[in-house]
């Protein structure tokens, strides 16, 4: 099979190349939320993304900075309400510097509601136009490409087909050029010397080594394991059981080392991103909440299109880049054929071997590269989540903080 | 009829997933790793384990080539191998989980 393909993608200033050209709003508290989304309501090719504390954090700031400066986003603006911590001047100008345009202005200056969205709008209108005068196409192929995987709602064919159908897909981008990222390090509970068999060199071993017990002990002080009553009903007994299944859409190649929020891959190949919270004076806070809360986290490495794996079926989508949903149970497929855009159960069945499968997911990857909409993204799916969290990390730039 | 299926995924497992639903008393070919196949004790559902062997309490539980937990009493050939009578070795939740529905019975709702 012939992987020399290029499509054309959007060149940013800052030499990253996207698959797809949009402005991103953000608001930087929830009382600026309703604000946010009507400006963005009716408008092409805009996502929405947002903060809900007043009280800022390093995390939340890091990772809507590295959202703003995702390839796929030519501009951004941000609102904010006028109170909070977290200063919306501050963010449109990181962004700016990465040479995107980007905007801000606070709702208690503009008069409230109705004449808050018609400025919104009005900038919206103006950024657009710019990124669509300063627009360049630049050839991509799959070495430009990150993609990246998740799984939730997870069954028993989720190890048995759709994470290993992912894990074949992630074995030819690899070897292609491409960067693959994986996380979920929680549900890795059971494979510590596993894992640290896949790594590439020293220094990823110790990497994965104090990821991995990072989040055992995560799990056993905030007590839970990422395993819920769906997949309990779905086949799966424990945690073990779980995270080896999850840890199949890895492929087999080696892993490169391990990932922080808002870090992109230095260089291409295989990595895991370790979105578990470090410990600090407010511990680990509360536990991984939900599917796209690690998805937010994945698009954060700049990845261009999101993998989600889900043997019960979901429905979400999410902002900035593509979701691509993969089911390796024949009933949800069936079930949720208006949500699902790869029915892995193929393998299952006897109807395609599973390295026909990775080749085929390989041509639906591409064609989303080229500007295919995936499910999610013609149904208008775009749930996001920024919470709370400490994650180590160096010192924030100088005045990002009040 | 062709029979029903369940998949081995690693030979030393001592569990397989059924591939559809079936019910006790039929026998069920195991493919995969290796061909068998193994009579149920009792009505498993699509994705669910049966057990291949006997697998005495305190042993491990063994799926993928890896430890996945620890049966908790003797289980039979034929059995399905689920919450009722296999334990995470480091999830102190587990076993306290409806073994049909999935959902969690140790939390009150008072």
């Amino acid at each position: 099979m012939n992987h020399d393909i290029t499509w054309q993608g959007f060149l940013r200033p800052d030499g990253r190349k996207g698959i797809r050209n949009l402005v991103l709003v953000i608001y930087t508290v929830e009382c600026a939320k309703f604000v946010a989304h009507q400006i963005a309501a009716g408008e092409d090719q805009t996502h929405v993304i947002g903060f809900p504390g007043c009280y800022d954090n390093p995390y939340a700031i890091r990772l809507m900075l590295a959202l703003a400066r995702h390839p796929n986003i030519g501009a951004a603006l941000v609102v904010g309400l006028g109170c909070e911590f977290t200063r919306p001047a501050k963010l449109a100008e990181e962004i700016a510097k990465s040479g995107r345009p980007a905007e801000w202005f606070y709702i208690q200056e503009h008069g409230g509601t109705t004449t808050s969205i018609q400025k919104g709008k009005a900038i919206l209108q103006d950024l657009r136009q710019q990124i669509h005068a300063d627009a360049k196409r630049v050839p991509m192929t799959l070495a430009d490409l990150v993609v990246g995987a998740e799984c939730g709602g997870s069954d028993s064919t989720s190890g048995l087909a759709g994470n290993p159908v992912v894990g074949r897909f992630y074995d030819l981008l690899v070897d292609a050029g491409g960067s693959a990222v994986f996380e979920e390090t929680v549900e890795m509970i059971g494979l510590r010397s596993i894992m640290l068999e896949r790594a590439a060199n020293e220094s990823a071993r110790q990497q994965l080594a104090h990821a991995y017990d990072k989040a055992e002990a995560y799990c056993r002080a905030v007590r839970q394991y990422s395993i819920a009553p769906g997949n309990f009903a779905g086949g799966l007994t424990t945690i073990e059981d779980k995270s080896m299944g999850a840890f199949v859409k890895g492929g087999t190649r080696p892993i490169q080392g391990t990932l922080k929020v808002a870090e992109a891959p230095p260089t291409p190949g295989l990595w895991i991103l370790d979105s578990v919270p470090d410990d600090h004076f407010m511990q680990f806070g509360y536990t991984n909440p939900n599917d796209t809360e690690g998805i937010m986290d994945l698009i954060a490495t700049g990845a261009h299109i999101i993998l989600f794996i889900t043997g019960r079926g979901s429905v979400i989508g999410a902002p900035i880049a593509p979701l691509i949903k993969i089911t390796g149970n024949h009933k949800t497929y069936q079930r949720m054929q208006g949500d699902m855009d790869f029915n892995a159960s193929v393998v299952l069945s006897g109807d395609s071997t599973m390295q026909q499968a990775g080749e085929a997911l390989l041509q639906q990857v591409i064609g989303v590269a080229r500007g295919e909409l995936t499910k999610s993204e013609a149904l208008g799916h775009r749930e996001y989540f920024i919470m709370y969290k400490h994650q180590d990390a160096p010192a924030l730039v100088d005045g990002c903080r009040v | 009829m062709t029979p029903k299926t369940c998949f081995q995924i690693h030979p030393t497992d001592n569990v397989a997933v059924l591939l559809e639903d079936a019910a006790a008393g039929e026998t069920v070919t195991v493919i995969g790793e290796t061909t068998a196949s193994v009579t149920l004790h009792e009505p498993i559902v699509y994705g669910h384990k049966v057990a291949l062997k006997a697998i005495a309490a305190g042993d491990p539980v063994m799926k993928y080539g890896i430890r996945i937990g620890t049966a908790t009493v003797d289980i039979q050939p034929g059995q399905t191998v689920h919450l009722h009578n296999c334990a995470s070795d480091f999830d102190e939740r587990s076993g306290q989980f409806d073994p049909h529905t999935g959902a969690a019975i140790d939390t009150a709702y008072h």
